[in-house]
């Protein structure tokens, strides 16, 4: 018996987040999460099927009250995510080197996505400035186009393991849409790290949903979900890409292509990104026309 | 409209049927110092000539605090701190993280709400109902607003690029004061100009304790430059040479005064003055919540605001139902300390502008107009005034004519949608005006055919930052909220 006067440490069970809480998936299967040596440094759950329509479900019950809170309510809580991301760095700093990267590609994924988050806040409230008209229609009426988000957004996570997932996951919520996130496979735990910080930063329940899996298994039935609005993948993969948008005419579900090849340039965030998870909504109201034609007071 | 003019209709008179148990606030909350010096270059500075103004609370003429004089000598080194600070800092930060400044100012004052609360119903008379629920939050808002905007420039204006223009001198009057601060460094942070900024010198407090928000925020050190003082200290941070911009928010007069000073210099300049708003209630309004609009409209505040709603506009068949249930909600207003939470109207912020108020209300029974008062009992101490309306009165007359800045109402009918817009359209000023009829078509064409900056249709006094606010005509010109509000503080 080897004599240690180490504390020896509690290791962490990395779970699924669906509507808000910490469940095992259902099918209790798992896979391993390996460091840069092929070492296993922890069990993840590979989510089912079934994992994935609760998480579905639960978008879909958050999307009402998401979408109709005010927009700055939005901001404040994009706000305290970064917060909350902020004073728990080391953590992720941690968990990145774990997984294989340097300190320095460590460090920069996650000041970046702090920022990245920082950036999105301060959209909630904007991007409707940019995106919204009031249309000079010929008769009287009064027009204007204002945007709405598509509803609840599946996510496939891009490779850039936080920053990259950060990078999605904002504009999508800040668009006042739901979301369900296929994580990252290879690298897959601080997605779920990530949960802990938003289930800790006022995100309401089933707002953010993040499974970890596979791809190959669950990406095709997430296409073919027709409670599903939109789709954002954000890899370069034609063939997936092309099986992504065949699977999902079925309710014509927007697949919304972002090959960003690196995350850490500026222009990987942008407000078309919100954008492009809108939708336009058009209103025609009568203007009456008494008193004074031509009047000019 | 069904509604007979000659019913009689049984008044409410609850503020005598129930007494309400003082709510105080605690003034406790605040930790106001005896004396205040001069924000320049990130520390707090003796004025150079030593002297000192008293402020006092408005609620029971108490001395407060005292706060420095700013003279041309402050003025001087505050605007070189600015200038100083503009090309050593501000200029050169990434837009990101001077964003990231602006949103550690905003949180820094959410987290200090209730002292800020508490200070500027001391200081200024509002009720602490209002500055709690209203001005503070809003102001905090603004800074986090604002702070979004200034990494996202590019994108506000397309095909160019926005520049800063240096140092700007900003202005504010005693109405609003943390708020009407909040307005003015917010935007003017955002897109990357330093600032001199003189709050009223009745109202110093809540902008003193700004400061030494931006210093626990850490702002490299002249950003945000504050200097107490009266008209002089403005006079002499508006005529000097080193300032690229000014925005002043006061009184008419003194905007024209500014603009003539600033005349033949290229010293940008934004102007948010007065107003005297009219108030339209069509008969297919919604009486009583029509009734609370222009309650809101002319008596928050003490009805010391600038869009205030102050001539009302009732169509003739419902006037005197109308004029009746306004009479018999007035009569529950609660007049009184404003550090009580029950308090509807609290002080009128000075001794000065009570006088003014009161020369009103002369001068209204005087022209001939008919007066009603509600019969609110006053504290012994303190100035203030009871809720006030007068009817029949006219066109012409100097009450629906000239700003009062008081608790007082102007009434006049109208028939036809022809006349109220000439009618409300006569006169200089142009800030807001106030529609209310079930018809929505009819509010678009009154709201295109009103000569006023702000709409506000079947409500009233409405704001947020995201939200343009600004007048026509005589009541200046710029606009402060929203993606408009950014453009007086840049160049192309």
């Amino acid at each position: 018996m080897k004599k240690t006067t180490q504390r020896l440490s509690v290791l962490k069970t990395y779970k699924l987040f669906i509507g808000g809480q910490f469940p095992r998936t259902e099918s209790g299967r798992y896979y391993a999460a390996l460091d840069a040596k092929g070492n296993k440094v922890a069990n993840l759950c590979l989510a089912s099927r079934k994992d994935c329509r609760e998480a579905i479900v639960s978008a879909r019950g958050a999307l009402g009250s998401w979408s109709q809170r005010a927009a700055y309510n939005r901001s404040q809580i994009l706000y305290r995510i970064a917060e909350m991301l902020e004073t728990r760095k080391d953590q992720f700093l941690a968990e990145l080197q774990q997984q294989g990267l340097s300190r320095t590609a460590a460090l920069s994924e996650t000041t970046g996505a702090i920022d990245r988050l920082i950036h999105y806040a301060g959209w909630c409230d904007k991007y409707q400035a940019l995106f919204s008209t009031v249309n000079p229609v010929a008769s009287s009426h009064y027009n204007f186009s204002v945007c709405e988000p598509m509803g609840v957004v599946a996510i496939v996570a891009p490779a850039s393991p936080l920053l990259g997932l950060v990078s999605v996951l904002a504009p999508c919520l800040a668009g006042g849409n739901t979301a369900v996130v296929l994580a990252n496979q290879e690298k897959g735990l601080c997605a779920v790290s990530l949960a802990e910080v938003l289930h800790s930063a006022d995100v309401p329940g089933g707002v953010v949903n993040i499974l970890t899996g596979s791809k190959e298994e669950l990406l095709p039935w997430i296409a073919e979900h027709r409670d599903v609005n939109a789709l954002v993948y954000a890899e370069k993969d034609t063939a997936t890409l092309s099986s992504l948008r065949t699977k999902a005419t079925g309710n014509l579900k927007r697949i919304i292509h972002w090959p960003v090849a690196d995350w850490q340039y500026e222009n990987a965030q942008s407000p078309y990104l919100i954008a492009d998870l809108q939708e336009i909504k058009t209103t025609w109201h009568p203007i009456q026309q008494i008193a004074g034609s031509g009047a000019s007071y | 409209m069904a509604t007979k003019s000659k019913q009689k209709i049984k008044p409410l008179r609850l503020a005598k049927a129930w007494s309400y148990s003082p709510a105080p606030e605690s003034a406790s909350i605040a930790q106001i110092k005896d004396q205040y010096e001069l924000f320049i270059n990130g520390k707090w500075q003796k004025p150079k000539r030593g002297a000192y103004l008293d402020s006092i609370n408005p609620a029971n003429e108490k001395k407060l605090y005292r706060a420095a004089i700013a003279e041309s000598e402050d003025v001087e080194k505050a605007v070189s701190a600015a200038r100083t600070a503009y090309d050593k800092y501000w200029k050169k930060m990434p837009a990101a993280e001077r964003g990231k400044y602006i949103f550690r100012i905003a949180r820094l004052m959410q987290e200090q709400a209730r002292e800020l609360s508490v200070m500027e119903t001391l200081d200024g008379g509002k009720p602490i109902r209002e500055s709690r629920d209203f001005d503070i939050p809003m102001a905090c808002n603004h800074f986090f607003y604002y702070a979004g905007w200034a990494d996202k420039l590019d994108y506000a204006f397309s095909n160019r690029k926005a520049k800063s223009l240096g140092v700007a001198a900003q202005i504010t009057p005693w109405n609003f004061p943390l708020l009407m601060a909040a307005w003015k460094i917010a935007p003017a942070l955002a897109t990357g100009n330093t600032i001199v900024l003189k709050p009223a010198e009745t109202t110093s407090l809540t902008t003193l304790k700004l400061a030494s928000i931006i210093e626990e925020a850490d702002l490299p050190a002249g950003v945000v430059n504050i200097i107490t003082g009266a008209g002089p200290t403005g006079s002499a941070l508006v005529r000097h040479g080193g300032i690229n911009k000014i925005a002043f928010t006061g009184s008419t007069a003194v905007g024209k005064l500014i603009q003539q000073e600033t005349a033949g210099t290229h010293k940008k300049l934004t102007l948010e003055l007065g107003g005297k708003a009219a108030n339209i209630i069509f008969s297919d309004a919604p009486i009583d919540q029509a009734v609370e609009g222009v309650v809101n409209g002319i008596f928050f505040n003490q009805g010391h605001v600038c869009c205030a709603g102050s001539r009302l506009y009732v169509q003739e068949s419902i006037a005197a139902v109308f004029i009746q249930k306004l009479k018999d909600r007035m009569a529950t207003l609660l007049v009184g300390d404003p550090m009580d939470k029950n308090t509807d109207i609290g002080a009128i912020n000075s001794a000065a502008q009570l006088e003014k108020i009161n020369y009103y209300i002369r001068l209204g029974k005087k022209e001939g107009a008919l007066h009603y008062q509600s019969d609110a009992l006053l504290p012994k101490k303190g100035f203030y005034c009871r809720p006030t309306l007068f009817t029949k009165v006219a066109q012409s007359s100097r009450l629906a004519q000239e700003e009062i800045f008081g608790p007082v109402l102007a009434i006049l009918t109208f028939r036809t949608e022809d006349e109220v817009i000439e009618k409300a359209n006569n006169t200089p000023y142009g800030l807001s005006a106030g529609v209310w009829t079930d018809k929505g078509s009819r509010i678009f064409n009154m709201s295109r055919r009103l000569k006023a900056g702000v709409v506000w249709a079947n409500s009233y006094n409405l704001f947020d930052p995201a939200s343009p606010f600004g007048g026509y005509k005589e009541s200046g010109y710029g606009r402060e909220g929203g993606w408009h509000g950014l453009l007086p503080y840049v160049t192309f």
